[in-house]
């Protein structure tokens, strides 16, 4: 093959906040068309990086060469005149308007000084079928899940032309199937010569489509490698600067003992059938199903964060009555919620008022806040987590995604809640990070809380989990234990009630 | 590295506070009879109900809310005082704390009203006062059968005039509400728990807290300042009438804004409110001073609200270049 240009170079970039430097003097050479993986961990100056080539930061020191001329863009839309896209892992969809309005947002095609709603729609269904969506490009964005969000933001990428494609871990919230679909997007893309920079922490991505991937650890740059010329672990340990033993961990001595919380005959408007379920003290209970599945709406019923219609809930064998998430907390059940951004965090707020923010009382006397206590029992947490930020005044906007979902565990394990309910706690959070929050799941069960985790990551679950249960078109469709764990039982039962709903018509209509 | 350090400090902390200070040197060599003893305490004096109101509105936006009917309630509370203060059966020594609670316990039912509706149908806050900005006008003009109420007893008319260490009593009142304001925000969980839900609502309500009952409590004492704010400008003027406070929101609006409140809610201070008050006082004396009209008075004032407010943003994004 010959030598490709460089579409893109960067020289000695370094960009330093308060009491960290994110970038240091980083090197990287991006060839016109190739898919460039960036992995690293949280804090390690990946999003620093993208946010330098879309112009929302300024390097402090060092050069960008785009295309063989100086690059040096003022703001994103400089980025996006140059041909330069990002599609990042928070979502910038405006939720009241149609997915069509979303996506040709920048650009809508236009009649007489008004929309064209008719070229509107048909551009629209082309590329929701290039995504893989089907829904209709009328559908106001905030009836949407989370995953056909992603794919949103992907085809809006792909309504204008660009040369280089970044995308900010497209797959987090991507069911297999979705993923497939977008790997075949990227490589539609690289034959039409797009130059793609991907970054993930999912690793065996990097050899589905990465041709070169480039490790980042701290600032620095570690190195580029050919995806040919390398394996997982080697850049396992080119992340982390150490070698990893196993992925997941798993306990044999904590054994799950008396039921802590039983679920009966739950009902909400995603679960119209009922739904029962327990969990024992120190048990790891896994939740598996497909993304909309109704595992989250079960969830956020039992916390009260969604009314639910019907059903009873026992802690301890008592019945306890919960309407809204302060009687869940009061009864000691938390929720760790999927999307940190909007119901986790209070983005714009230092660290300390955000782990506190769960139990006030603990760090409060007679109303009035005890900041000196607040502060200490804040930093204890953010070090047992290792939670890196410059200091606990800092800003949780302000820290990476890995370090941002810390925040959230740090500020429920400061409640010392019975039940935790972990909804997607490893979503978009590197190896190194996962493995210190599972260890800590242990920890957590092996001092007799009841766990609950709710994932899209079958690998994860069967790694770490006592038992699971599987949701399906809203209802449980299946529980296996340990014992008898298999990732292809548990698929068939996440697509049972689907395929089931499918046969039914065929029937009805074949009748 | 240190010079960066000031810089973010200054942009942070000191922009009002600077503002101000140029505008009385300005007005000091500019304006005659501005630098003098008597224009001082004329200042605090003028600065001082808009000062209480404005605390209680920023309370209100600080939780991302807004409230329309400060300046009906003001007036429906200073009737139902002036009712009571005047009344003839009852004994002075009675009828002024009676009426004193009775202003604040109008104003704060009025702000209870407000955050109940609000919260408990969701509808915005701006909707809800606006109607209640209708509802304690007609209320007031109804019961008061739009007639003014004068003569109250002299000792409740000298309080208003009364001054220590030569400084107006209803400024001393109203800066203790600012400090105790401040002490609210800045000390107490209720304050917290206010920046919190401005900041982002749905994740204070996910973390176990009521946030409904934050928000009614915060128009609910919102209120009471209109109640207090009723009581000064009675001690004020010696009468109580059902055409006061027209415009007093945008008053009250104006300083929270100018003062560095973000109207989305979750950030702002008091001490920047009452420097936006005392921009908003100092601005209207020394204009009066240079003898400019009601009219030209009114637009210089507008044109500082938005061009304070435009700072304010350029401000903001200088503060992350400097971070």
């Amino acid at each position: 093959m010959n030598k490709k240009s460089n579409i893109l170079e960067l020289r000695e970039i370094t960009k330093t906040f308060p009491g960290v430097v994110a970038l240091d003097s980083v090197h990287l050479d991006i060839e016109e068309g190739e898919v460039h993986v960036l992995v690293g961990e949280n804090g390690a100056g990946k999003s620093s990086l993208i946010k330098i080539l879309c112009g929302i930061y300024y390097p402090d020191k060092g050069e960008i060469t785009y295309a063989g001329s100086i690059y040096s863009p003022r703001n994103p839309t400089d980025a996006l005149r140059a041909g330069i896209r990002v599609v990042y892992q928070e979502f910038n969809l405006l939720s009241y308007l149609s997915v069509a309005e979303n996506i040709f947002f920048e650009k809508l095609p236009q009649k007489a000084g008004l929309v064209d709603y008719r070229l509107l729609y048909e551009k629209t269904n082309q590329l929701l079928e290039m995504v893989g969506l089907d829904i209709s490009p009328k559908m106001p964005v905030e009836l949407l899940g989370v995953a056909q969000m992603q794919l949103i933001e992907i085809a809006k990428a792909l309504s204008s032309q660009s040369r280089v494609l970044i995308l900010d871990e497209p797959t987090a919230t991507l069911t297999s199937r979705e993923i497939d679909t977008l790997f075949e997007i990227i490589a539609r893309l690289k034959a039409a010569n797009v130059t793609i920079v991907y970054i993930s922490h999912r690793l065996q991505e990097i050899f589905e489509i990465g041709d070169r991937v480039t490790v980042l650890r701290n600032g620095s740059k570690v190195g580029t490698r050919s995806t040919g010329d390398v394996s997982i672990p080697e850049i396992v340990s080119m992340m982390v600067g150490r070698s990893m033993e196993e992925e997941y961990p798993f306990d044999e001595n904590v054994k799950p003992r008396k039921v802590m919380l039983e679920v009966k005959g739950l009902k909400c408007s995603a679960n119209p059938q009922p739904v029962s379920f327990s969990v024992r003290k120190g048990e790891l209970l896994g939740i598996a199903g497909l993304v909309g599945s109704g595992r989250t709406e079960a969830m956020r019923a039992v916390f009260g964060a969604d009314p639910k219609t019907s059903g009873e809930i026992y802690l301890k064998e008592n019945e306890i009555t919960i309407r809204n998430p302060r009687d869940a907390v009061g009864n000691g059940i938390c929720l760790l919620t999927e999307d940190r951004k909007d119901q986790g965090l209070i983005s714009d707020m230092p660290c300390y008022v955000n782990i506190t923010i769960t139990d006030l009382a603990q760090v409060s006397r007679y109303g009035l806040l005890d900041n000196v206590l607040e502060k200490s029992a804040s930093k204890k947490l953010v070090d047992d987590l290792g939670i890196k930020m410059s200091s606990l005044d800092q800003w949780v906007s302000n820290l990476s995604g890995g370090n941002q979902q810390k925040v959230v565990l740090a500020k429920w394990l400061f409640r010392d809640a019975d039940v935790l309910i972990f909804d997607e706690p490893t979503r978009g959070i590197d190896v190194g990070a996962k493995y210190e929050i599972y260890l800590l799941l242990w920890k957590l069960a092996n001092l007799g809380k009841a766990i609950i985790i709710v994932s899209s990551d079958l690998p994860e679950i069967l790694g770490i989990c006592h038992r699971i249960i599987v949701f399906s078109s809203g209802k449980i469709s299946g529980e296996v234990d340990r014992g008898e764990f298999d990732q292809e039982k548990i698929l068939s039962m996440a697509y049972q009630e689907y395929i089931k709903t499918i046969e039914d018509e065929q029937r009805v209509s074949g009748s | 590295m240190r010079a960066r350090r000031w810089m973010y400090l200054l942009l942070r902390e000191a922009g009002i506070g600077v503002a101000l200070v140029l505008i009385c040197v300005i007005f000091a060599i500019i304006a005659p009879r501005f630098a003098s003893y008597a224009n001082f305490t004329n200042i605090l004096t003028q600065i001082s109900i808009n000062t209480v109101i404005s605390v209680g509105m920023t309370f209100v936006i600080l939780l991302g809310g807004i409230d329309l009917s400060v300046g009906s309630v003001l007036a429906l509370s200073t009737i139902v005082a002036g009712m009571t203060i005047s009344h003839k059966a009852l004994p002075v020594g009675a009828a002024i704390p009676l009426a004193v609670t009775a202003s604040v316990v109008v104003g704060a039912l009025c702000g209870l009203f407000n955050g109940f509706v609000s919260t408990r149908w969701k509808i915005h806050s701006f909707v809800v006062t606006l109607g209640m900005l209708n509802i304690a006008r007609g209320a007031a003009l109804q019961i008061s059968d739009s007639r003014t109420i004068f003569s109250f007893p002299g000792v409740f008319n000298r309080f208003g005039t009364e001054t220590v260490f030569g400084i107006p009593i209803i400024f001393i009142m109203a800066l203790a509400l600012v400090i105790l304001g401040s002490f609210v925000l800045g000390k107490t969980v209720f304050g917290r728990m206010l920046y919190a839900i401005g900041n982002n609502e749905e994740a204070v309500r996910l973390s176990g807290h009521n946030t409904s009952g934050y928000k009614i409590a915060a128009f609910t004492l919102c209120g009471a300042s209109v109640g207090i704010a009723g009581i000064m400008y009675m001690l004020r003027l010696n009468m109580a009438s059902p055409i006061l406070g027209v415009g007093f929101e945008l008053n009250a609006i104006a300083a929270v804004v100018i003062g560095g409140t973000s109207m989305m809610g979750g950030k702002g201070s008091l001490i920047g409110t009452f420097l936006g008050a005392s921009i908003i006082g100092v601005l209207n004396n020394g204009l009066l001073l240079l003898g400019m009209g009601d009219f030209a008075r009114q637009i210089v004032t507008g044109l500082i609200i938005v061009a304070a407010v435009v700072i304010d943003t350029y401000r903001a994004k200088l503060l992350v270049r400097f971070q």
